[in-house]
This record gives C-alpha cells, structure tokens and sequence, in this order.
C-alpha cells in the first residue's frame, strides 16, 4: 500500500505495537523485567554462541595455545582448569608468552595434547565443512527444485520420485557405502554432506515455484520474449531465495549433527585432524578416567547445535512464517 | 482403500528397486570382491582361479543379468552367501536383528511413555513449570547427537553412580543392559513426539468444540482425555509409527557405542568394511523394506483414527 492511501490513524504502527495484545496494555516493565522481554525476543544467546563459534573458527588456530597434533605424553589425561605436571624443560611450551606456563584450560587428551587448542581448531573444520556442503547442497537442491517446478509433467515427475527414494535410505547408511568405495578424505565427506543437504530444498522450492510461476508478472516476462533460463534465475529464483536461506539455516544444524556423527563412526574427518565427532570418539576409551576429554567436544557440538535450531526458528518467523509447518 | 494400497505398494516397489540398484551401481565402483579371495602372502592366485571364482560369484555376467539374478533370488527368499564370512546372509541377519529389534522396540517404548504424556502435560499446563521443563527436555534432545546422549548417560549412570552398565548385551535377558541404550536411542524422538503432541494439542484446546462441552459444564478432566486427546493423538500416532525410519541411522550410532551385537553395527557396519557386497545389498533392502512397510501402515493408522481422511486424494 502506498503512504497516500493509508489511513492517518494506521501511520505509526510499526512493528513492536504489532507484537502487543489487541487490547492495548501499558506495560511497566521493571530493569529486569525489560532485560528478559529483550531475552524472549531476540536470540541473544544463540545469537552470542554462534559470534564466538566464528571468531574462534577464523582466529582459533592463530590463537590456540599449544601444537594440534603433538603433546608430551607425560601430561596425558590432566583435568580440566589444570597445570602440567612435568618439570618446566619437559612440558610444552605456550606459542606466546601471555598464556600461563604449562595451563591446560580443558584439560589434556589420551596423548597429552591440549583439548582447549584442539577444540579451537575443530570449529574450523566443522565451520568449513559445513558452509561448503550447505552451499552445494542449496545449489543443487534449489535448481533442482526450481526445474521440478518450472516445468512439471516428466521432469517434475521423476525428480519427486527420486527425492522420494533419497528420503527412504537411511543416510548414514548411504554415507558410509559412498565414504567406503571413494576413500576417507575431505572432499568426499563434503560430498556426502551435500547428498545430505540438497533434498530438504527440493520441496519446498518446488512448491514456490509452482505458486510463482503463475503469477502475471512471470507470463509478462514471457510475453516479453524472456527464456526459460532468465525467467528461472532472474525472476522466480529472487521469490525463493527467503525461503531457501530459511529452509538452509534450519539444516545447517542437521548438517553439524551428520558431520559429527559420520566423524564419530570413522568415516568423515580422520584423526589426527580435531573435528569433535573424532576428539569425542577418541575420548570415549577414557571415560572412567578423564571424561573431559568427551564432554568438552560434546558440549560444543550441543552448544552450537541448539544456537542454530534456535536462530533458524526465529529467522523462519522473521522471514517466512508459512514454513512454520515443515519443523 | 483397495486403489490407495494398490498405487501405493507399486510406488513401494519403485523405491526399493530404484534405491537397491543404486546401490548396485555404486559398487562396482569398489574393490573386486575376489580380491577377498587371493592370499596375502604366497603366489597370489593364477588367471583361470580368477575366472573361475568369478564364474562361481557371478560376476562375469553383464551388469543388468547380475541385478536380474539378484531380485530373482531375493523374490525366493535367498539374499545370497556373505563373501566375508560364507555363510547366508538371511541367516546372518537373522541372527542379529533380534538384538536390533529388540533396541528399536525398547527405545520406541521410551520415545512414547516420555514424549506423549509430557506434551499432554505441557499443552494443559501452559506456561507453568511442567510446560517449560517438557520444552527444555525436546530441545536438548533435538540438539544433542545420539553419541552424545549415549556417552554422557554412559558416564553419569555407568562411571559416576555406578548403576548401571555401560554396554553389551549377555545371551539370558538382563533388563538393566537395555535401559541406557533404549535411552539415547529414544531421546531423539521423544522430543520431537513431544513437540507434536503439544503443539497438537493446543490446537485442539483452542477448538470450538472444547468450548462448547466446557460450556455444557463438562469437567476439565474429562474435556481432556475424553474431547481433546483423541482428536490431539493423531499427528503423534502417525509419526511415532514413523520414527522407525530414523533410527537406522541412530541405532548404528549406539550399536556401536554400547558394543551391542547388532544389525546396524555387526552386519551393516562390518559388510562395508569387508567389502562384503551381497551382505550389504542385503541389509540395505531389509532396512529400505521396513521404512516402507512403516510408512504405509502410518497412513493407514491415520485414516483408521481420522475419518476426515481420504486417502485417495491425499498426494504421496
């Protein structure tokens, strides 16, 4: 609607009145009061845990305390918010001199490295991991789920069919029998992710796209002379695109769980590279002794994940409240 | 109902072909599973050894005659013989899916006495305690890995109160082994029954028939277990049955965590690392077959509680 049509009365709604009861309530918060309203409604915390997530994914390994992959074995299995046990020319230097002599802040792992410096770096790789194969998978899922909509009839068809049998094989299932006959590296493992990730789009893409493309403005551009490829990426793909960073951020968390799960059961990232999945799976012998080792890689991988389910939940309403059906 | 089933079961029969030849496909870009067969040390084996090994295995033939073989065998019962273990894999997988079924039924069990009753709790109780304490247990089962749920009851049950213990599975029934695994493995879908089941049942609350009984002066208890929860149950019942199909996947994961001799870890696991492909052909078709049979006993539940239904409409 434009501004010379609307009603005086209605001009200054915006969209914290929208928020309030019809009946209209003057509500006195208190300081605490007011600090929790700001808590309900924006992911502050998420919001907080995926900042330190990037910053420790972009700056980790610069800023990680001691070597990855070497420790000295004599300072296996500390606990956490400990000291080094060693005689001073034993341990492992810090690599700079503000981090306190032989500190281990999470403890030290079955072979003496520092768990804090391996945790940093296993943002990275998951923070990696995770963006490629989301990427990819966007790309294939929504141009597939924009062709599957754009022209029906056999095509449509056969890719609903397909995504239908990927939606009946259980992917770690798949995951492995895939890792197995093309060999344990990085790029397969982002392979495999993306097969995880492309088929969430399909759908729903498809179902845009065949509400969109009956639109007079589509019939407009092909009125005009326009191709099915420039009407396909320059006029629906803007139409979808909310909904496919809607429907990504709601993966994203699903795609952090598969990566650690596939790295927990051997076939994703390999050791001595820290993703949590393997610094959990390494841990899980000394459970008895030094269960750090497996709770601070869990409670990461938790941390991040619940941020995310979060965050996606409230960019959904924000952006697009008619997938509230699809979680 | 009878045209439902029908296109149905051929819709069935398109997945399971098209997800077991896949599958086949795939393969053949593996190893040669004769190689399984030639001596780590020694002469190696000569050129007719090989021939003939393949002559006996089948795989001389061309590719579309080996999957023919194979669907034919499978109609007749025979999955073929392990090349890792030479022993039939229906008997293989028979031997271990007893431990799985019995996992999967005990984690349903969970998933259901946990999941249902505190999404009621949580939609009649809104805004209480009993509301966020039931949203706060969904959450933390939605975002925490079955490993993970599984190593830390591991570690507070297991190593820290010293209860319970902390893996396998002995020959004579022993309920206390079964706690932990059926635990993690259910955890995830409690939440999300949970979910379901609430948000489900505000729904219903929120009807208008729910106010017109109250209306009529019927008893809160009773608008609730007699009006509102049949009407609410519907979404929950028909993906608790469902759930089945996820838990291949988690049921590997705790297979492997608990050491508990199973499908997902002792044939699916071992069949893949062995490069043992009639085995692994086999299990995936078990696992393809029971998604299916599950999501088509799923919708026939949902027409039999909710007449409203038409199955013949619905798009599948």
């Amino acid at each position: 609607m434009t501004t010379s049509e609307t009603p005086a009365e209605v001009q200054h709604v915006d969209s914290s009145t929208l928020d309030a009861p019809l009946n209209p309530v003057i509500v006195n918060r208190s300081f605490f009061g007011s600090i929790w309203y700001f808590f309900r409604k924006y992911p502050v915390l998420p919001a907080v845990v995926l900042i330190v997530l990037v910053i420790a994914a972009v700056i980790g390994p610069a800023a990680a305390p001691y070597e990855r992959d070497i420790g000295p074995i004599g300072d296996r299995h500390l606990p956490m918010f400990s000291f080094s046990e060693l005689a001073p020319e034993d341990q492992d230097a810090p690599k700079y001199g503000l981090w306190p002599a032989g500190f281990h802040l999470f403890g030290s792992d079955h072979i003496g490295r520092d768990v804090f410096t391996r945790v940093l770096h296993g943002a990275r790789v998951s923070m990696q991991v995770v963006l490629v194969s989301l990427v990819l998978g966007m790309v294939i899922g929504v141009s597939l789920g924009m062709i599957s909509g754009y022209y029906g009839g056999l095509t449509d068809e056969l890719i609903t069919r397909f995504v239908d049998i990927w939606y009946a094989m259980p992917f770690l299932m798949v995951a492995l029998i895939v890792v197995l006959i093309f060999g344990r590296g990085l790029t397969v493992l982002l392979f495999v992710l993306a097969l995880v990730a492309w088929a969430g789009f399909v759908r729903v893409i498809r179902a845009q796209v065949l509400v969109l493309k009956e639109m007079d403005y589509v019939a407009a551009a092909r009125v005009n002379g326009a191709s099915d490829f420039r009407i396909m990426f320059k006029h629906l793909l803007p139409g979808i695109l909310n909904t496919a960073i809607v429907v990504g951020t709601l993966n994203t968390s699903g795609l952090i769980l598969s990566e650690s799960v596939l790295s927990f059961v051997g076939a994703g990232i390999q050791p001595p590279t820290p993703a949590w999945g393997v610094m959990t799976n390494e841990g899980r012998d000394y459970l008895s002794i030094a269960p750090h080792q497996v709770l601070v890689p869990s409670a990461a991988i938790f941390l991040v994940v619940i941020s995310l389910n979060f965050l996606g939940d409230w960019l959904r309403d924000r952006l697009d409240p008619r997938l509230r059906q699809i979680d | 109902m009878a045209n439902f089933l029908a296109r149905r079961f051929i819709s069935s029969l398109v997945s399971v072909i098209g997800a077991t030849l896949a599958i086949f496909i795939l393969i053949q870009f593996h190893n040669d599973p004769r190689e399984l067969f030639v001596p780590d040390s020694g002469y190696g084996i000569s050129e007719e050894q090989w021939i003939a090994l393949g002559d006996r295995m089948g795989l001389n033939d061309p590719l579309w005659k080996q999957y023919i073989t194979w669907i034919g065998n499978t109609l007749r019962g025979d999955l073929g013989v392990s090349l890792a273990r030479d022993r039939a894999v229906t008997d293989l997988i028979k031997g271990k899916i007893g431990a799985t079924i019995q996992l999967a039924v005990g984690g349903w069990i969970f998933a259901i006495a946990l999941g249902i009753p505190m999404g009621v709790l949580a939609a009649v109780k809104r805004g209480t305690f009993w509301d966020y304490f039931g949203r706060s247990v969904a959450i933390v089962g939605q975002a925490a890995p079955p490993f993970v749920t599984a190593l830390v009851a591991i570690w507070i049950f297991a190593v820290w109160l010293n209860w319970l213990p902390a893996g396998g599975r002995s020959p004579e029934f022993n309920w206390t082994e079964y706690l932990l695994p059926c635990m993690a493995l259910g955890w995830g879908a409690a939440a999300s029954l949970m979910r379901l089941t609430r948000s489900s049942m505000l729904e219903v609350m929120d009807s208008e028939y729910i106010r017109l009984a109250r209306a009529k002066g019927v008893g809160w208890n009773w608008v609730i277990y007699k009006h509102a929860l049949r009407n609410a149950l519907i979404a929950p019942v028909t993906s608790a049955l469902l759930v089945f199909s996820g838990w291949l996947n988690g049921a590997l994961v705790v297979e492997i965590v608990f050491s508990w001799p199973g499908i997902g870890y002792d044939a699916l696991f071992r069949a893949v690392n062995d490069n043992d492909f009639p085995l692994l052909l086999g299990t995936v078709f078990i696992f393809i077959l029971i998604y299916l049979v599950f999501a088509t006993l799923a919708d026939i539940a949902y027409t039999l509680i909710d007449p409203r239904v038409r199955l013949g409409n619905s798009s599948d």
